[in-house]
């Protein structure tokens, strides 16, 4: 299993790994880690810190286009989120409370999104549209307009903190994205998701309960969405109904294809969607360590995934197989295929 | 006679490659003036492969394409028809919802002072369409004629646009026999006029009847190009084959059938099918006959629980339940091979592996995975028992063939060990050698005690396998035939008797 994942996933670490020399191109010290006053420093840390957001977010989005939907709503899910943990450690209670109460609000915004999707059968991209407008209204009714700012160590350790030198995001986005993977592939869950995505009436004749699936998925969505909410609130100390997750569905969206997962639904890889999510910030941190003006980001951007979607078309991948087949390399399945007859290779000069 | 003739089109090497497998391996097809060329192979041969190579909807990955004297490479089916040749699908791809003439005319609507000439356009289509013997009304929708009459005019438009060679997809697939005869004469007429005519079907009669030469593919290669004159069916059949098929001819053992396993009464769903009785036991088939529409896949989907039934009542081994979902079916041991396999059937981009054990899995719930052993133990045992010709099991089930596919999903259903197996046309679109085997398995899973219903179109595959035989009219259960009286006549007697009542 780790042999076929690594194979999946060998096109993202490709990319990482030629995003990350651009960085060290242009900053030598840029694979420098220190260990300092008890805490990890360096511009790796910071990828992986700053990504935290964004993977957490690509996680639930992986499992939401698996099925052929989309969760337009994870930003306002956080702020949402955001609001709420600030408003119930503002009024005296625990951070634990805290955080529970904001992941009860993601998993309440993602019950209302599958219910939408899988009872009422509205669109995936209309129903989470509606929370995206609508769900930052309600985190500005929570923080009642303003920037709520909270002083609660608890919290603000889970996005400023560390444990054992590691800061937090980064070990709750590794958590989370190792729970989820090993809940979906060692169960038949993962399996079932891309039997709806990819045909939903014949997976439902078949026997399958799409309703709960999907319910499930969106309800993952709000989850992770609610976390990455708490992490950015914690991280500035506020819940800013305004800004926090501001586009942030769009990055998710974007990891996951970056991942290599077909908008389409189907099959999936939680761990291709992560390193697409890495990708995005390691494509955040080259422009900003360039000194280049900031406005350059979003055409590196999409020229890096007009490169991306290139490679991984269906007519590249066909040329490299053809490519591979004359250069001589077994092709082992069309023997097979063609059963007793001589391969393709023999007949021809 | 065609030999002396220059060919008209000169397919040679034609190679294609799917990622994995090889679709066509150095196919040669060569075309004369006024021939009907006959095109056969089981499903998965590559017939359909070829020609889409042929006309450019495919990009071939070897061979040349010679029209006439000159090379030709067309990108897309727009670009070979522009060329001279034409190519009519089964399912007629024309546009319903306008009218005759429109659909002869699109692209190349006759003009006058930059409008669509209306008049010029319909008087033009009627001269065209009387040349094939059809006088119909241009200007009404298209729907509102058959669907052989909508061949014609797709054949119609394919000639007018290209007029060298036409290339007929299982054009005889969904007609009756007047509609055939019908299309065989346009077809005469126009190899009289000296186009060639490439005629894709799975009906050897009507090759036969209609077609001069035949070329026989297997597993993507050619096995031979024959005169149709010089030899039988049987050498046919054999070359798809590569064996001979046995006759198909089974006594019915009348084994008494065991107890009752599912009994409805007054079941039905308002608008899709009139209450019925059905009374099911142990190791007996349900034979379903009925025309198209009658209510086969209705009464399939009611049973299933696909469609929630309305009326009646239902009664599992004695205990009364309740059929509201595809899930609390097979909860029960329920199983259904829906008649659209591609739609309601397999799940494409999941491999073969998947698609079997899919039924099991979903029942067993999401949180106990059946473990990686099992599911190779199923597999390979279902892949074994039913012949299903793959790659690998973890090669996505829509690069297999209908038949192949059909297989796979009988193994879902008997991976499930089900009481009751309904299966709505399962042999519809399958080549001649897994027919065979799939009404083979049928007699098998009745003999070990199984129930099941099957729909099907086929009244001679209804007679080999039924034990009893319900026959279908507007949606309603109009007669049961039992032993003896399973015979063709007797289904369509009973069909046509309601007819002259009605």
């Amino acid at each position: 299993m780790i042999g076929s994942t690594l194979r999946r996933v060998t096109p993202q670490l490709l990319i990482l790994g030629v995003v990350l020399l651009m960085n060290l191109a242009v900053f030598p010290g840029f694979f420098t880690i220190e260990f300092q006053n008890g805490r990890l420093f360096g511009n790796l840390i910071d990828v992986l810190n700053r990504g935290a957001p964004v993977a957490l977010l690509s996680i639930g989005m992986t499992l939401v286009i698996a099925t052929k939907g989309i969760d337009l709503s994870v930003g306002a899910v956080m702020a949402i989120a955001g609001a709420v943990a600030a408003s119930v450690v503002t009024g005296g209670a625990g951070w634990f409370t805290a955080l529970l109460a904001a992941l009860a609000a993601g998993l309440l915004c993602g019950l209302w999104n599958g219910i939408l999707v899988a009872i009422f059968r509205v669109q995936p991209i209309v129903a989470t549209l509606v929370l995206m407008v609508a769900g930052r209204g309600i985190a500005q009714l929570i923080t009642e307009g303003k920037i709520m700012t909270f002083l609660n160590e608890g919290l603000i350790h889970l996005g400023a903190g560390t444990v054992a030198g590691v800061p937090t995001p980064i070990l709750i986005w590794l958590a989370m994205g190792t729970l989820v993977t090993l809940i979906v592939r060692h169960t038949a869950l993962g399996m079932l998701i891309e039997s709806i995505g990819v045909n939903e009436t014949a997976s439902r004749l078949a026997g399958i309960n799409s309703r709960v699936l999907l319910v499930t998925v969106y309800l993952v969505s709000g989850f992770c969405a609610a976390l990455a909410g708490v992490i950015v609130a914690a991280d500035i100390k506020g819940a800013d109904a305004n800004n926090a997750g501001l586009w942030m569905e769009l990055d998710a969206i974007l990891a996951v294809v970056i991942g290599g997962n077909s908008l389409l639904g189907g099959r999936f890889s939680i761990v291709a969607s992560l390193l697409g999510a890495l990708i995005i910030q390691s494509v955040n941190s080259v422009i900003l360590l360039s000194g280049m003006p900031p406005e350059f980001n979003l055409v590196i951007k999409a020229l890096i995934i007009i490169v991306i979607l290139v490679i991984q078309s269906p007519t590249v991948k066909h040329a490299l197989y053809l490519l591979r087949a004359s250069a001589g390399s077994a092709v082992p399945d069309a023997k097979e295929m063609g059963r007793n007859a001589p391969s393709a290779k023999e007949t021809r000069p | 006679m065609t030999d002396q003739k220059k060919p008209v089109l000169r397919a040679a090497g034609i190679d294609k490659f799917f990622a994995g497998a090889i679709a066509l391996d150095q196919v040669d097809l060569t075309l004369f003036p006024g021939e009907v060329h006959a095109l056969l192979g089981e499903n998965g041969a590559g017939k359909s492969t070829l020609i889409k190579c042929i006309t450019g909807a495919y990009h071939r990955d070897g061979g040349t394409i010679r029209l006439g004297d000159t090379e030709i490479d067309p990108r897309g089916p727009e670009e070979s028809q522009a060329l001279g040749i034409g190519t009519v699908y089964q399912e007629v791809n024309l546009l319903q919802n306008m009218t005759v003439a429109d659909n002869l005319f699109l692209g190349w609507q006759p003009m006058r002072a930059g409008m669509v000439d209306r008049r010029q356009m319909n008087r033009r289509a009627q001269d065209i369409l009387a040349e094939y013997g059809l006088h119909v009304d241009p200007s009404l929708l298209l729907s509102s004629y058959s669907i052989a009459i909508q061949q014609v005019v797709a054949i119609a438009r394919a000639v007018e646009l290209s007029g060298k060679v036409l290339i007929l997809d299982e054009p005889t697939a969904s007609l009756d026999r007047d509609e055939i005869d019908l299309l065989f004469s346009v077809v005469r007429e126009l190899t009289a006029r000296g186009m060639a005519v490439v005629f894709i079907t799975h009906f050897l009669d009507q090759v036969f009847e209609i077609a001069d030469r035949a070329t026989v593919l297997r597993n993507g290669r050619v096995v031979g190009t024959r005169k149709l004159a010089e030899v039988t069916q049987g050498d046919i059949v054999e070359l798809m084959l590569g064996r001979h098929l046995e006759a198909a001819k089974r006594d019915r053992s009348h084994a008494t059938p065991g107890d009752t396993i599912l009994s409805l009464k007054g079941y039905g769903k308002r608008g899709m099918i009139e209450p019925f009785d059905l009374e099911l036991r142990a190791g007996e088939v349900v034979g379903l006959a009925g025309l198209l529409g009658s209510g086969r896949t209705e009464t399939c989907k009611v049973v299933f629980g696909a469609v929630t039934a309305d009326q009646g009542s239902a009664e599992l081994r004695g205990k009364e339940i309740r059929l509201t979902s595809p899930r609390g079916a097979v909860e029960h041991r329920f199983g259904l091979c829906p008649e659209d396999r591609k739609i309601d059937g397999i799940v494409g981009d999941l491999s073969v592996r998947e698609n079997i054990v899919l039924s099991l899995q979903a029942r067993q719930g999401w949180t106990r995975p059946l473990s990686r052993a099992r599911i190779n133990e199923l597999v390979d045992e279902y892949v074994r028992l039913l012949d299903i010709r793959l790659a690998s099991p973890d090669m996505p089930i829509r690069l297999l063939s209908g038949g192949n596919q059909q297989k796979a999903l009988l193994a879902r259903w008997l991976a499930t060990n089900p009481d009751v197996l309904i299966l709505d046309e399962p042999t519809r679109g399958i080549d001649v050698g897994a027919h065979a085997e799939i009404i083979e398995l049928i007699e098998g899973l009745r003999e070990q005690g199984m129930a099941l219903i099957v729909a099907s179109s086929e009244m001679e595959e209804l007679v080999a396998y039924s034990t009893r035989v319900m026959v279908l009219r507007d949606r309603r259960q109009v007669r049961e035939l039992t032993g003896d009286e399973i015979t063709t006549d007797r289904i369509v007697k009973a069909i046509s008797q309601e007819e002259t009542a009605a």
